[in-house]
């Protein structure tokens, strides 16, 4: 017994000792953390829109050379960590990467609340933290408090208020009437946007006749569509989440459910979204959306594809790429990796992205898309920010 | 009329989901944590051959049944048998194996991500509504509640009218004694370990159909079979089947009459009446 435990602490050492060789020579390099969920019940949207993106920029860096800095070319060198869905590891995680493993930058966590949880520790350690998947109507407080902190995919009211604007239209058009049947899962994302759509809906003059919650993880939905179906609404409007997003639409599909728009949040933009519902996802309106038409978008989705071996999303998967040539930028702009100048400089330049020229006004970005629809295969932003090219939105027209 | 077919069904899902552990725990004594892993495994392995090769999930239980007897009849071969020999009673094999499970839970995760990526994963089979009594309910939800009371049924007769079934019982109820009868107590046990593993793994199959899922949402499932089985009393059948229907038409009421949001509650509100009024489960012995 006690040779092996000699042994396990012989082998380890030498595997600790062989690491650290390992990282004593990638010195010159540029050093990159990653911490996001790779298990846990963030996991299913990270793999689609935050780990594929950072894989394809390394990639497309590294295979022109590396980043260039005034001391020449240097590579990046990814380190990753998952925080398994818990903000307590990820802090861990990341106070690991600015303390032991000397990370040069940190890429945005996902999802808002690890956003939120996180700023405190990379405001600490000075890192710029270009948050995508982070929704919140806090915003000007959090710029406020935490100066290295970016938001670049818009508030819960401009997502509210895209629907509503939507639905105020089609009622205002005459194609349809102003009930309106609403559900949100019970967690923060889902609270915070069905809290601001209530005022934002009744002020646009639609008549929410269906308002109900349901725990996250509810393995069976039919009792909220069968709930909806007796309101009798003409549009139905879901603040899901992944899950929820599939088993209500699959739900709506058995229950033919007869509404003029049909809006499902998280998800709704993801190709899997389209593989499993075919012609049924027809119309279907969600939050996000893109302009796949542009030729930096087309270019981008094809690398994508290439490099990842995976569709990107119609939504937040240019942003998060786009929030990545930004950090790019701005460390050649600065042409060193000194994390106060960058951050400077990420506040006083504009930016070429695969979403267009990008320029944060008080650490906001002002341009993003708020609400998609698929129309044939093909998730378009039907609306947005200050996006061009958006495309008019069509009515649901059944499910076949 | 609605609400009752709507709890069924649902109920039919949640027998699937605890059969499984029921019989993994009441007879084998191993609390198994990982079992929500293995129901995902069962359901990735419809979704793939779905995906790929358009074979239907009902066809797909074919060969994840086998496959998952003997992967779960290794698994306690391979990596619980040591902790059952190491036991010196049954409290301290049942702290072991909730240590190990809980361990290998981790790993399935880790495995099935490496194989099939951390994606969402969903399809569409039978989707479509049947018309029940003025009512519109999915088809493949029926499928697996027909499903459901198939196997039930099966392993009922099994087990209370055959000879193996009988020794299962007898385990459940004293494996000392079982012992002194003259029944392998062990390799009951593997074969009770492997059988529930199988039902938990085309469980999974069947659920795949009309639930999304990923690689690590199993300890959901966990959760709702161990309230389930605790609920139902450890080791019976019967317990399991009525426990997860009262399960299913509470849930069901709670979230047509009174409150979406509230069927967690009421839920959980049960099981607390239950371990108040029965701690030992609806069906279950008293234990001395």
């Amino acid at each position: 017994m006690k040779r092996r435990t000699a042994l396990k602490i012989a082998a380890a050492t030498l595997v600790a000792s062989s690491l650290a060789i390992g990282t004593a020579q990638a010195g010159d390099t540029v050093k990159i953390g990653a911490v996001a969920p790779k298990t846990g019940p963030l996991a299913g949207g990270s793999t689609v829109t935050h780990w594929p993106n950072i894989k394809l920029w390394v990639h497309q860096v590294n295979a022109r050379g590396g980043l260039k800095l005034k001391s020449g070319q240097k590579k990046i060198e990814l380190i990753e960590y998952d925080d398994q869905t818990n903000p307590g590891v990820h802090i861990k995680a990341a106070q690991r990467l600015a303390t032991q493993d000397k990370v040069d930058f940190i890429i945005a966590p996902y999802g808002t609340g690890f956003n939120l949880a996180s700023a405190p520790i990379y405001a600490k350690h000075g890192y710029p933290q270009i948050a995508v998947s982070a929704i919140s109507d806090k915003i000007p407080e959090l710029t406020k408090r935490y100066p290295g902190i970016f938001f670049t995919l818009g508030s819960t009211t401009d997502f509210a208020g895209s629907v509503a604007k939507i639905l105020a239209k089609m009622k205002a058009d005459g194609k349809m009437g102003g009930r309106v049947a609403m559900v949100n899962v019970a967690d923060a994302f889902g609270i915070e946007l069905a809290e601001t759509a209530r005022p934002i809906f009744e002020k646009a003059g639609l008549e929410i006749v269906y308002d109900k919650s349901y725990p996250l993880g509810t393995q069976d939905l039919s009792p909220i569509m069968k709930g909806v179906k007796a309101a009798k609404p003409d549009a139905f409007v879901a603040w899901s989440y992944p899950p929820d997003t599939f088993g209500l639409t699959k739900q709506a599909v058995t229950q033919n459910l007869d509404v003029k728009a049909y809006y499902t949040a998280v998800a709704t933009c993801f190709p899997a979204f389209s593989k499993v519902f075919g012609k049924a996802a027809n119309g279907i309106l969600g939050a996000g959306g893109v302009d796949p038409t542009t030729p930096e978008m087309m270019a981008y989705r094809k690398a994508h594809k290439e490099v990842t071996g995976k569709v990107a999303d119609y939504w937040a998967s240019a942003n998060t790429y786009a929030s990545l040539q930004i950090l790019e930028q701005a460390i050649e702009g600065v042409g060193e990796a000194d994390r106060k100048k960058v951050t400077q400089y990420i506040k006083d330049n504009t930016f070429k992205t695969i979403m267009g020229d990008i320029k944060f006004e008080n650490q906001v970005s002002y341009k993003y898309w708020t609400v998609g629809q698929w129309q044939d295969g093909v998730f378009y932003g039907v609306d947005s920010r200050n996006m061009p090219n958006a495309k008019s939105v069509n009515l649901k027209t059944g499910w076949k | 009329m609605d609400i009752l077919i709507t709890g069924l069904l649902l109920g039919g899902t949640y027998t699937l989901i605890a059969m499984g552990l029921n019989l993994q725990y009441g007879v084998a004594r191993i609390m198994n944590l990982a079992n929500g892993e293995m129901l995902v495994a069962g359901a990735f392995a419809a979704f793939w051959t779905y995906t790929a090769g358009q074979v239907s999930p009902i066809l797909a239980i074919l060969f994840v049944a086998p496959l998952a007897f003997v992967a779960n009849w290794l698994i306690y071969r391979i990596l619980l048998m040591p902790l059952i020999r190491r036991a010196k009673n049954q409290g301290q094999l049942e702290v072991d194996s909730i240590l190990a499970t809980f361990g290998m839970g981790f790993a399935f995760v880790g495995i099935m991500i490496a194989t099939f990526g951390a994606d969402y994963f969903s399809y569409d089979y039978l989707g479509q509504g049947v018309l029940i009594i003025g009512n519109t309910f999915a088809l493949n939800r029926i499928v697996a509640f027909a499903a459901a009371v198939f196997i039930c049924g099966l392993l009922y007769a099994w087990l209370y009218w055959s000879r193996p079934g009988t020794a299962v019982r007898a385990v459940a109820v004293n494996p000392q004694a079982a012992g002194l009868v003259g029944i392998n107590v062990r390799k009951i046990s593997a074969l009770a370990f492997a059988l529930g593993g199988s039902l938990t793994a085309v469980g999974g199959s069947l659920i795949s159909t009309f639930l999304t899922l990923d690689a690590s949402i199993g300890v959901l499932f966990t959760m709702k079979a161990l309230i389930i089985v605790i609920m139902g009393g450890v080791g019976d059948v019967r317990g399991v089947i009525v426990a997860a229907l009262i399960l299913g038409l509470a849930e069901t009421t709670v979230a047509t009459l009174i409150d979406p949001g509230l069927t967690l509650a009421a839920a959980y509100f049960i099981f607390i009446l239950v371990l108040l009024f029965r701690p030992q489960g609806l069906f279950g012995r008293p234990t001395s």
